[in-house]
């Protein structure tokens, strides 16, 4: 024995409720499954409701004259058994809750966004953009409440209300500045006595600070010395000199040569010739040497291009004509460019020892120090050489000792068989 | 005040416009003694007699044909068509005939005709009882297709149309005729053609939506709203031409924007919708537009469970709202 | 002196006499027209030549300040008797924007004119017959005492729409007339591919109305008729379905080429029945023309023929800011 509800049913297309005109039963009465229970009136039909269980009419839920909604409990009915089973299906869909099909209809109907990764702030909507540029909101500061952490709309219409976010500037670049700038300085302002002299910072001299201070700060420097043996060398130097100045017009000097030296052993070791590249160590095919030439107060570095191309005597050419061009102030932008390593003549100055500082972005420079006459040691007996330093400063992050100790080895070699006999100028 | 049921707001629209215009006459499949199968011209041929409430022959393309010609004439036909799965032979006369009148004579002649036709299912009318049909209209300037979603705004738009001195389809939801009521009043009053309206204002997401889906979404919202989403619900009423300016501004509203219709997808005037937020609000969405529609399957079937599988209801639009609120 | 049979249909000699001008001018309009195509001047044409009499004599039947007509592309005839101009004609060949059908916005042959009561038409055949059938509703519902008289030709019959609008008219008993002008070609199919009865003026039984076949090429004969036929319709006896067997002496328009599908001797044939001659021929037969006269009355026409074309010719073109008009009420 169960209870069972008899319910309004849906009469015709379209007919949401019903009058129940009479019932042609009353409780207590024993009906059969389909025995009609009351006439029904609606809108477009009338009709007679049949009974859905078999059983006896319990109790009457809706009087005569009565209009339900098609499914709203009519009477209560004391079914016979169990057997009634389940509820049809069919009874009634408008009113039933959609069951939630995770079927095959879902291939039609992609709903949503389950596409979306969980991803925090690399996917800004059109609002969302537009209303941070508008309102100077740096998007990276704000907490995303959206799906995955997005940052919704309103989530940016909180911060601007807010107004606490740090407003990003609004000329902000991505590669932030030129490459000849520096990073800012963190120093308290200098203090100026009465007699100092302040010069201001300005063109040359300002660009070869930030220069220096890049390279300084960006590149891991790392220095070693070798001492040359250029007796043969000097001697070639003395004997062709007077020739060759009446030939060609000007002096020979001994820098030449040693560009010469570094251009040649560059050629077998390309990884001096080379610059960090963050990820990466490029390697100049190309052999340009940068070489600074110092006129009066400001520093200039002009490029001997193809360095490794030319003869002694090219590079001797090359170089006067370049020296001569920047004391003229004739250095056209091509002339200061492309440079892969730098040598430098610091003996001219007097150094025997010096640790240059690395031409922003090469990876090596080499320092040529004074030649000066010295007492040494050969099969145990003293003599009077030529000797020369050779400065070496690397970037320790693309070379090492072993290697850099290799190459100016080859330098000091070529150097140190240039004589009479090896060398036709 | 009274409160009408959606057909009865139909029907008195029907009876006030030809009780003031002696040249509007209604003329259909069994429009006259029976009052239409589902009763929306009911009592007007006792009211009007034969010659105003005209029974045709089963005749889609004359119903519209001949009412084509009696518009030109200067009368102010409403034609009947019994289900909008049979307007089809009608088609000819509507799309090149109808609304091309006026701009093919240069504005010499006019075509003050409506024509009404039932639509949209649930009601177990199986695939040519249930088809929504608008989308077939939607792209033929000089026609106005409008579908109104409840009893004040059929009744004052069905008015419109028919003072409307050119070509008005206007479609009813026949699950809309008996179920939804509101108070409507007894005074003469008329609806814009062409202009959408807000019919909830919301802050979390926008639905737009026409006919029936206007109620469903309403019931979605009821839901939600318990739980802090708020529904900003733009009815369009004219599906053809939109309401530009009305969407633009209700999807600026949240920039999440759920389209909804009871329609197939591929095609339907939501695509339209959706083209003109891409086109001029591109910058207002925080969500790529939703849509909700009719599965692409030919017409909704018989079987409930098919039936069901297929039709927009308030759980699909309530699920749909919550995932784009949650995005 | 033969038998005036135009009195006997209650015509004047004045009447006659103006509808064979009227014949005259449509045939000399169509030629003109041909011409200004083949000189590449006007993109289209499209020919009322052989059906000049049935169009004219049916024309004349109505009355012209009252009824309306639903005419088809042939009909230059009709919209003349009717009011239209000469150059209103030419001007819509050219697709100028003093045309009055549409503004030069449809192809010729596509006729409206409200102020004549010529209902605006379109390409797809036999739409117009429901509208007449309209028409003929309002006149009904509104108690008015006009006819409509549409027309179309033997292919067209064959649409949904005309056994639509001519099944309705019959059942509501409506004072519409529709006459086909059966030149026995739509194009290039011929009659025997169309129609499956033996003519098409037997379909109106099954219609519940009457039906007549007459002679197209003799205006009085298509006066007749019509006139029976609208006499009918005023009395509320209902409508009419009328074919008149006439001849299409071009091609079906200036992009047809009708020798691909029609031959020499048919064609020589067919030109014997040109109505213009034949009905020339009655009227001097009732001594109501000569051959001095029939001049006079070419050069009369051609002179306004020509006149018509300058006027068209020189009439400027629809400015293009004017396509956005009127899609709506404006």
């Amino acid at each position: 024995m169960a209870l069972k509800d008899i319910r309004m049913p849906k009469l015709g297309e379209s007919v949401t409720e019903g009058t129940i005109t009479t019932w042609l039963v009353k409780e207590g009465d024993y009906v059969n499954k389909y025995d009609p229970i009351a006439e029904v009136m609606t809108d477009k039909v009338n009709a007679e409701v049949p009974s859905t269980f078999s059983g006896t009419i319990k109790e009457i839920v809706v009087k005569e004259g009565e209009t339900v909604a098609v499914n709203e409990l009519i009477c209560y009915i004391e079914t016979d058994d169990e057997a009634e089973g389940k509820v049809d299906e069919s009874a009634d869909n408008s009113e039933q809750p959609a069951k939630e099909t995770e079927t095959a209809a879902n291939k039609q109907e992609k709903s949503g966004y389950k596409g979306v990764k969980e991803r925090k702030n690399n996917r800004y909507s059109p609002a969302v953009i537009r209303l941070a540029s508008e309102h100077g909101i740096d998007l990276e500061t704000i907490e995303g409440t959206g799906l995955g952490g997005r940052v919704t709309r309103k989530d940016v219409l909180r911060a601007i209300e807010a107004g606490t976010q740090p407003k990003k500037e609004k000329t902000m670049p991505e590669k932030a500045k030129k490459e000849l700038t520096a990073p800012p300085e963190k120093q308290a302002p200098a203090v100026v006595h009465k007699q100092d002299r302040e010069i201001p910072v300005t063109g040359v001299r300002k660009i070869i600070a930030e220069n220096m201070v890049r390279s300084k700060t960006e590149i891991p420097h790392a220095w070693m010395q070798v001492e040359v043996d250029v007796t043969g060398l000097v001697k070639l130097r003395n004997k062709v000199k007077d020739a060759f100045k009446e030939r060609e017009g000007f002096t020979l000097t001994y820098f030449p040569f040693f560009i010469y030296a570094v251009a040649q052993a560059l050629r077998e070791f390309p990884e001096l010739n080379s610059t960090w590249a963050k990820d990466k160590i490029i390697q100049r095919h190309e052999i340009n040497l940068s070489i600074a030439v110092a006129k009066e107060n400001e520093l200039y570095v002009p490029v001997i291009k193809h360095a490794d191309d030319k003869n002694i005597k090219g590079i001797a050419k090359e170089l006067n004509r370049l020296v001569e061009k920047t004391y003229a102030g004739k250095l056209t932008q091509d002339d200061v460019s492309g440079g892969t390593f730098t040598v430098n003549n610091t003996g001219v100055f007097g150094s025997v020892s010096s640790m240059g500082i690395i031409n922003y972005p090469q990876a090596a420079i080499l320092q040529v120090e004074k030649i000066v006459k010295r007492p040494v040691i050969i099969d145990d007996m003293f003599a009077a050489r030529d000797i020369v330093n050779l400065s070496l400063s690397i970037d320790h992050r693309i070379l090492d000792g072993l290697i850099a100790g290799r190459f100016i080895q080859r330098v000091k070699d070529i150097l140190e068989n240039m004589n009479e006999d090896t060398v036709d100028i | 005040m009274a409160e009408l049921s959606y057909i009865e707001a139909i029907n008195s629209a029907m009876r006030e416009e030809m009780e003031r215009d002696h040249s509007v006459f209604i003329i259909g499949e069994d429009v006259g003694a029976k009052g239409g199968v589902f009763r929306a011209t009911d009592g007007l041929y006792q009211q009007f007699g034969e010659q105003r409430v005209i029974d045709s022959p089963l005749s889609e393309s004359a119903i519209v044909g001949v009412s084509v010609g009696a518009a030109m004439y200067g009368m102010r036909p409403i034609a009947e068509i019994q289900f909008a799965d049979f307007i089809m032979p009608a088609v000819n006369q509507i799309i090149s005939e109808a609304a091309k009148i006026r701009y093919r004579s240069n504005n010499d002649w006019n075509c003050p005709i409506t024509i009404r036709a039932p639509y949209g299912g649930g009601i177990s009318g199986a695939l040519y009882h249930s088809q929504s049909v608008e989308a077939l209209f939607n792209s033929t300037p000089g026609l106005k297709v409008v579908m109104p979603a409840t009893p004040y705004d059929a009744k004052g738009l069905l008015k419109a149309a028919i003072r409307d001195n050119d070509p008005v389809l206007f479609f009813e939801h026949k699950r809309a005729y008996r179920l939804l009521k509101e108070e409507v009043p007894d005074e003469d009053y008329v609806l814009p053609i062409g202009k959408a309206d807000v019919k909830r204002e919301g802050s979390d997401v926008t639905v737009i939506t026409y006919g029936f889906g206007v109620h469903l979404t309403q019931l979605a919202a009821d839901a939600v709203e318990k739980d802090g989403i708020s529904v900003h619900l733009l009815d369009l009423r004219t599906v053809y031409p939109l309401d530009k300016e009305a969407i633009i501004e209700a999807t600026s509203k949240t920039g999440k924007v759920l389209l909804v219709t009871e329609d197939n997808k591929e095609g339907s005037i939501i695509g339209e919708v959706a083209a003109i937020i891409a086109e001029h609000a591109l910058f207002e969405l925080d969500a790529p537009v939703m849509r909700l529609a009719g599965p692409d399957v030919p017409a909704m079937p018989y079987a409930p469970t098919l039936e069901k599988e297929f039709i927009i209801n308030e759980q699909k639009i309530e699920k749909a709202i919550r995932e784009l609120a949650a995005f | 002196m033969a038998n005036k049979r135009h009195v006997a249909l209650g015509l004047t000699d004045d009447d006659v006499l103006e509808m064979y001008r009227t014949m005259v001018l449509a045939r000399k309009i169509d030629e003109r027209m041909w011409l200004l195509n083949r000189a590449g001047k006007m993109p289209f044409v499209i020919s009322c030549q052989g059906q000049e009499a049935a169009q004219v004599g049916a024309a004349f039947a109505l009355d012209r300040n009252v009824d309306y007509v639903a005419p088809y592309y042939r009909d230059v005839g009709v919209v003349l008797a009717f009011g239209m101009k000469a150059e209103e004609l030419i001007a819509s060949g050219f697709g100028k924007a003093m045309d009055p059908n549409s503004g030069g916005r449809q192809m010729p042959g596509h006729f409206g004119q409200k102020k004549n009561r010529i209902i605006t038409g379109s390409s797809p055949v036999a739409t117009q017959v429901p509208h007449a059938v309209g028409f003929a509703l309002a006149a009904k519902l509104e108690g008015k005492q006009f006819v409509t008289f549409t027309s179309l030709g033997d292919g067209s019959t064959n649409q949904g729409d005309f056994h639509e609008a001519l099944n309705f008219a019959g059942v509501h008993k409506l004072p519409v007339i529709t006459f086909v002008e059966n030149n026995r070609l739509a194009i290039s199919v011929p009659y025997d591919k169309q129609v499956a009865s033996e003519n098409i003026a037997i379909r109106a039984k099954a219609y519940g109305m009457k039906g007549y076949k007459v002679d197209g090429q003799d205006p009085l004969a298509v006066y007749e008729v019509v006139k029976l036929a609208r006499e009918r319709a005023i009395n509320g006896e209902g409508p009419t379905l009328i074919e008149a067997e006439t001849i299409r002496l071009t091609s079906h328009s200036s992009d047809d080429n009708q020798s691909v599908y029609r031959s020499e001797e048919e064609l020589e044939e067919i030109k014997k029945n040109d109505p213009i001659i034949l009905f020339g021929n009655y009227l001097k037969e009732v001594g109501l023309l000569d051959e001095v006269k029939i001049k006079a009355i070419d050069d009369e026409i051609n002179r306004q023929v020509n006149e018509a074309t300058e006027i068209a010719e020189k009439a400027p073109y629809p400015k293009p800011e004017t396509l956005y008009d009127y899609v709506y009420e404006q």
